[in-house]
């Protein structure tokens, strides 16, 4: 099959998943879902890898926009699951649990 | 040696983490799965990253290696180091980067095929070029616009710049004109396929540039304060269909899964977002909100004479009678910093074996959820804090309703008074608690501008005094009595 109707066909499936999957979050997780989520939007990295990665025959300009975008779409990864984590690590539910 | 994936695999293994991230969101909509599933989609994260390291073309890994430390300490002291007060505006500024990431990268491809030709495409988008500067025009217009539009919502949150709404005259024609220049320019750009090397492709390329970044400041410029939080739901909606875009320049399976999964999640979240606070969410969209009219007709006529002012002994000693107790924190708690005392006060009441929950409102804080998150930091239990719906039936047999720095969102107005910027708004109903306790500063009304006839209520007590000193003594009182 042709690849780019494989494509279309992913996007749309994957825009059906993604509708359905968040239906009825509790406000109490909001913010650290959309923490979590702009995290996973940062997918983007792997196209500026892929890019940044080329060897020597590559355009010097092309080379310097994907490293900077590299360097962006890190922190957005690491700092997102990072201070996502941090959240969530906090809620605690009022039934105590036993300590070892 | 180079170690390169077939690109079957590597669908393969970006399969993988469309699957983590799919249960990984699936687990975040559930606070005890919660922690778990932001760990699952990280590591679906790291496949998709060591899948690409592996790509054919990728052989300059100094460099890569060198961007990821560093951009991972960074990452990581951003991370730890945030006050959790200023995860929106943190929120706002990365998502910033992840549009310019999408925006850059899309520039740096065309660039590359400008330069080289399009031999340095793939092998299946060599026979569909258009389709390679298509999705570059659509990719660098919501990479860029979601850039601005981020960077403008941080600067309001932050207080660089006013909060307040601001709009152009004619702003729909405006934006209207902007989009469509953009459609040409993209479809221009498509239609150049054929002749790569063209410079004129990079004036095209230019002037998508130009008009998204007008589009994301007008659109955002236009949001007031109250509803940036939504708005920075929505960009990290746009964030996740630019990955989707930036996976149709080379057909890249998982970005195009990945891309798509994000940007109907963030859609949904900032439709439900909306929905809690009563705000269109079209109108948010497109940056359509009617700034609220201002009604400040004489608060002090409203209130003259009819305030019942208290001390925080008293506020104890009502306490130490009832049983079951609502406390209804707003932003002004987190302000004062006195989540702690809060807590503390909470600790107090139940080890009596009083009944003591928290109300939050959807717009408690600076985004939603906001509340709930600076609440668990200070080890109060999530199960504690109801939604809307819940604590309004808890407030309906309930003895003591405390507010905390919440204004407008216990405002009974917003039942009647159709005039009002919060007429419609879902509020809590404190007003049917047998009696209601409120801690505030002054007088001085909420983000709306309006006087609270709450206040003036026959069961309403006040004590004017900031939240933390507020608290601390009533937490003495109510241990010495």
């Amino acid at each position: 099959m042709d690849p780019v109707i494989i494509a279309l066909v992913l996007f749309v499936f994957a825009v059906i998943i993604g509708f359905d999957v968040i239906n009825k979050v509790p406000p109490t997780l909001h913010t650290p879902l959309v923490v979590a989520s702009h995290a996973m939007a940062a997918i983007m990295v792997v196209s500026a890898i892929i890019v940044a990665g080329e060897g020597a025959e590559a355009s010097v300009l092309s080379k310097v926009l994907a490293v900077v975008a590299l360097l962006l779409g890190v922190i957005n990864v690491v700092g997102g699951y990072l201070v996502a984590d941090r959240m969530l690590a906090k809620f605690k539910n009022s039934r105590p649990v036993k300590k070892a | 040696m180079e170690l390169h994936l077939d690109p079957k695999i590597q669908i393969l293994f970006y399969l993988v983490t469309v699957v983590c991230f799919v249960f990984g969101l699936k687990m975040l909509t559930s606070p005890r799965t919660a922690r778990r599933g932001n760990l699952l989609s990280g590591i679906g994260m790291l496949v998709a990253i060591c899948t690409a390291l592996f790509s054919f073309g990728v052989v300059d890994y100094t460099t890569i290696l060198i961007v990821f430390v560093v951009g991972s300490a960074i990452g990581a002291v951003l991370a730890y180091a945030i006050d959790l007060r200023a995860i929106p505006q943190m929120v706002a500024i990365l998502n910033g980067f992840g549009g310019a990431v999408s925006a850059l990268v899309g520039v740096a491809e065309l660039n590359s095929v400008m330069e080289k030709g399009i031999s340095t495409l793939s092998a299946d988008m060599q026979r569909t070029p258009s389709l390679f500067f298509g999705a570059v025009g659509v990719d660098t217009f919501i990479g860029t616009l979601t850039f601005w539009g981020s960077m403008i919502a941080f600067a309001k949150l932050q207080g660089l710049i006013s909060e307040k709404a601001f709009s152009l005259p004619f702003k729909n024609v405006i934006n209207s004109l902007l989009l469509l220049g953009t459609v040409v320019l993209t479809a221009l750009l498509t239609l150049n396929a054929s002749d790569p090397g063209n410079p004129i492709n990079l004036t095209y390329l230019i002037g998508i540039l130009v008009l998204a970044t007008l589009l994301g400041l007008t659109l955002t410029m236009a949001v007031g304060g109250a509803d940036m939080p939504i708005i920075i739901a929505l960009f990290i909606s746009y964030a996740g269909l630019s990955a989707g875009a930036l996976g149709f320049t080379n057909l890249n399976y998982g970005l195009i899964m990945v891309g798509a999964l994000v940007g109907a999640s963030g859609l949904i979240l900032t439709a439900t977002m909306a929905k809690a606070i009563n705000r269109n969410f079209w109108g948010i969209i497109l940056g359509n909100i009617t700034p609220p009219t201002m009604v400040v007709a004489g608060a002090d006529d409203i209130y003259a004479g009819r305030i019942k002012s208290t001390s925080a002994e008293e506020f104890a000693m009502i306490l130490e009678a009832a049983n079951t107790v609502c406390i209804v924190p707003g932003y002004g708690l987190a302000v004062a910093q006195a989540q702690g005392t809060c807590r503390d006060l909470y600790n107090e009441l139940t080890a009596d074996g009083k009944q003591v929950t928290f109300a939050i409102h959807p717009v408690a804080g600076r985004m939603p959820g906001h509340m709930n998150v600076l609440l668990a930091e200070v080890d109060i239990p999530y199960d504690k804090l109801l939604e809307l719906d819940d604590s309004n039936a808890f407030l309906g047999d309930c003895d003591v309703a405390i507010i905390l720095g919440a204004n407008d969102v216990v405002n009974p107005l917003a039942r009647t008074a159709k005039d009002t910027p919060i007429y419609g708004m879902p509020i809590l109903d404190v007003d049917k608690a047998r009696t209601v306790l409120v801690i505030k500063r002054s007088l001085s009304p909420g983000f709306s501008g309006i006087p609270n006839p709450l206040f003036i209520n026959d069961n309403t007590l006040m004590l004017f005094k900031d939240a933390k000193p507020a608290l601390a003594e009533m937490v003495k009182a109510y241990r010495e009595r």
